[in-house]
């Protein structure tokens, strides 16, 4: 609590002194000046009023007070970013040691007993921290006039993403919807089938196992002009890289879950006469599960990694990873930061969506009931 | 003792690696003949099956060079060049091993530092690990092309981009593994900690450092082999002068297979090597930490 009440003093101490030296940023507008000011209210209430942030109505609306600090800082160097007094840097760093303290009591907030408080909490948080980051992203390029081909501002970057939508869904369309997908699925078919064969013959086991664990440490993207040279270069070749990266993953991972089924529990089965595919299906499969889906997720990643790669050796007039690496080439820094953008979404997107199925599929199971 | 043989896991893998071989050698056969029988039917030449065999492991341009010619180039360009000749795989191996081990120094001091940050401050941990796990689902490696680019546009070259690249792909899973060791402790120890009166400090280095190196290791294993994969994709963009990346690059321009399948075993090879450095490194600092592996 202690350091709590210094955070605030150091906001109102900041804020006198630039008020007096170098105010002309927030007298741009009147509502600038007003969005400025009400952060200054709300450390004031805190000050007197400190029971007010122990409700968590109190704590939403001080933090929202807080934010219209970043609007009103956003909103002056966007006006005006030529000739900026040094006021307002003294003004944003104070209140990003406000917002740091802000986010402190929403962390530590006890959320053992009530699992929706958590749950917002833990989405709140960074969320919050995000926010944060994307500000002083803006702020500090707009506000310091950095190069745009050095690093553009998110506003900059949500700029291209709207006015380039029709472009990056045909990318998204090239390299997600054909490459990805086709050489994700077949890749992961792939492994998981000749997982299910190998595990037959104890001999391929000991043979392959090892190799494919060697093969998840070797740069396998480097076949991709291999493949590009195979495949021409439509997004055949790049399905085709996608499906060597994600064959060992699922290889090893569903061999590994396989054997994961304990002696005891195939005992029993055959105690009840069950023949090689219902001990596959009813015990086996089930309980490589997890191994499976952890596999399926490390795969997402890697696929999206190895089509976007692979586009950089050749690739017809779109898709991602032709996108980034020809505006790079002409300086459209814009454009490839929308492009990441997009591979960055839908490659989380894709995470969340197997995340999903697999709590669904497999909330049975202990690796789940224990967290 | 025959039997042991063929149980023993050496034998199972050799045994695969000979089938890989053989299979790689028809499927050269298989992918190339095509284009030969072009050819011989375009120059009127009388062919049999073994002429076909012959021919299709010694093309110059094969879509499929068979695993000798491989060999064969990469003794030439490893051992009958200079060390320092442009045309050596060494020289290229070194370009790309050195951005690999600086990167993942860079990486690693990173990770283990944000790793110990987000332990022991609350709010790091909440609104920072989330972030970090999440960046961990998305295609990093697609930034390669602008850092090489944009830091070559400010007159930054050679290694130092291709090491960032290293570095923030390694840092990622450096600092998953390390936040996981470093609360790796049982609730039971820290208490008997706090039973010493021991400070935060002491707490850190007699009790979570030691319980987090296990996985750093892990860790460490993972990172430096895609800390070698920043480093080549790093090397595809902006003219690609030096490294194996810039090898697989000039292999593709010119259609040279077969120099783009030694650059590929070169790499694998490296990556090999340095994922066994880490694993002789960790059982050595286990054995000096009296561990029983």
């Amino acid at each position: 609590m202690k350091i709590a009440g210094y955070s605030y003093q150091i906001f109102i101490t900041c804020f006198l002194i630039q008020i007096f030296f170098s105010r002309d940023w927030m007298m741009l507008s009147i509502r600038t000046s007003l969005f400025a000011i009400i952060p200054v209210i709300a450390s004031l209430i805190v000050l007197y009023r400190g029971e007010t942030i122990k409700h968590i109505s109190g704590k939403v609306i001080i933090s929202l007070m807080i934010t219209s600090g970043f609007f009103a800082t956003l909103g002056s160097v966007h006006e005006n970013s030529k000739n900026i007094s040094w006021g307002i840097w003294i003004y944003v760093l104070s209140l990003l040691i406000l917002a740091w303290q802000v986010m402190g009591y929403w962390s530590k907030i006890d959320t053992t007993y009530n699992k929706k408080i958590a749950i917002t909490i833990n989405l709140l948080v960074p969320v919050m921290f995000g926010g944060l980051l994307l500000f002083l992203w803006e702020m500090l390029t707009v506000g310091f006039q950095v190069p745009q081909v050095l690093l553009p501002p998110p506003s900059m970057i949500g700029v291209a993403i709207m006015n380039s939508l029709e472009m990056l869904w045909a990318d998204f369309q090239q390299t997600f919807l054909k490459a990805v997908f086709a050489g994700f699925f077949f890749g992961c078919f792939l492994g998981f089938s000749v997982a299910i064969l190998v595990e037959k013959v104890p001999f391929l086991q000991r043979g392959l196992l090892p190799l494919g664990n060697l093969a998840s440490a070797l740069p396998i993207v480097g076949v991709a002009p291999i493949m590009v040279m195979w495949f021409g270069f439509d997004w055949h070749s790049k399905a085709a890289v996608v499906i060597l990266m994600t064959f060992f993953p699922m290889l090893v991972n569903t061999l590994t879950g396989l054997r994961s089924t304990e002696r005891m529990e195939l005992d029993m089965m055959h105690s009840y006469a069950a023949n090689y595919w219902q001990m596959l299906f009813k015990v086996r499969l089930p309980n490589a599960l997890p191994f499976i889906f952890n596999a399926l997720k490390i795969n997402s990643t890697l696929a999206l990694i190895g089509a976007i790669v692979a586009e950089f050796f050749g690739t017809p007039i779109v898709g991602m990873g032709f996108r980034i690496s020809t505006e790079i080439g002409r300086m459209n820094v814009d454009v490839v930061w929308a492009s990441i953008a997009v591979a960055a979404l839908s490659g989380s997107f894709f995470y969340a969506l197997l995340a999903l199925i697999e709590r669904q599929i497999t909330g049975w199971h202990p690796s789940f009931r224990a967290s | 003792m025959i039997n042991r043989i063929l149980n023993s896991s050496f034998f199972s893998i050799l045994t695969v690696l000979i089938f890989l071989t053989v299979f790689w050698y028809g499927a050269s056969v298989h992918l190339n003949s095509d284009v030969l029988i072009d050819k011989y039917e375009r120059k009127k030449v009388e062919w049999d099956f073994s002429k076909l065999v012959n021919d299709s492991w010694s093309m110059k341009r094969p879509i499929m060079p068979a695993p000798h010619q491989i060999f064969f180039d990469m003794k030439k360009s490893i051992f009958d060049q200079k060390i320092t000749s442009k045309r050596s795989l060494v020289y290229h191996s070194w370009v790309t091993i050195s951005s690999t081990l600086v990167g993942f120094a860079m990486g690693s001091f990173l990770g283990i530092l944000l790793a110990v940050g987000i332990v022991h401050v609350p709010t790091l941990n909440k609104s920072v690990l989330p972030w970090i796990i999440a960046s961990q689902t998305i295609p990093i490696l697609a930034l390669a092309p602008m850092i090489i680019v944009v830091l070559g546009a400010f007159g930054i070259t050679g290694l130092l981009p291709k090491a960032i690249i290293s570095a923030y792909l390694c840092f990622f899973p450096i600092a998953i593994g390390m936040v996981k060791g470093l609360r790796s402790p049982d609730l039971m120890h820290l208490d008997l900690m706090k039973t010493y009166n021991a400070t935060k400090t002491q707490i850190f280095w007699k009790l979570r450092r030691p319980a987090s190196v296990p996985f750093l290791f892990a860790s460490f294993k993972v990172s430096i082999a895609i800390s070698l994969v920043g480093a080549i994709v790093g090397e595809l963009p902006a003219g690609a002068r030096a490294g194996l990346g810039a090898r697989l690059l000039t292999g593709s321009y010119y259609g040279q297979t077969v120099q783009i399948w030694s650059a590929l075993l070169v790499a694998s090879l490296l990556a090999g090597m340095l994922v066994f450095l880490m694993t002789f490194l960790e059982s050595s600092v286990k054995k000096r930490m009296g561990s029983e592996i």
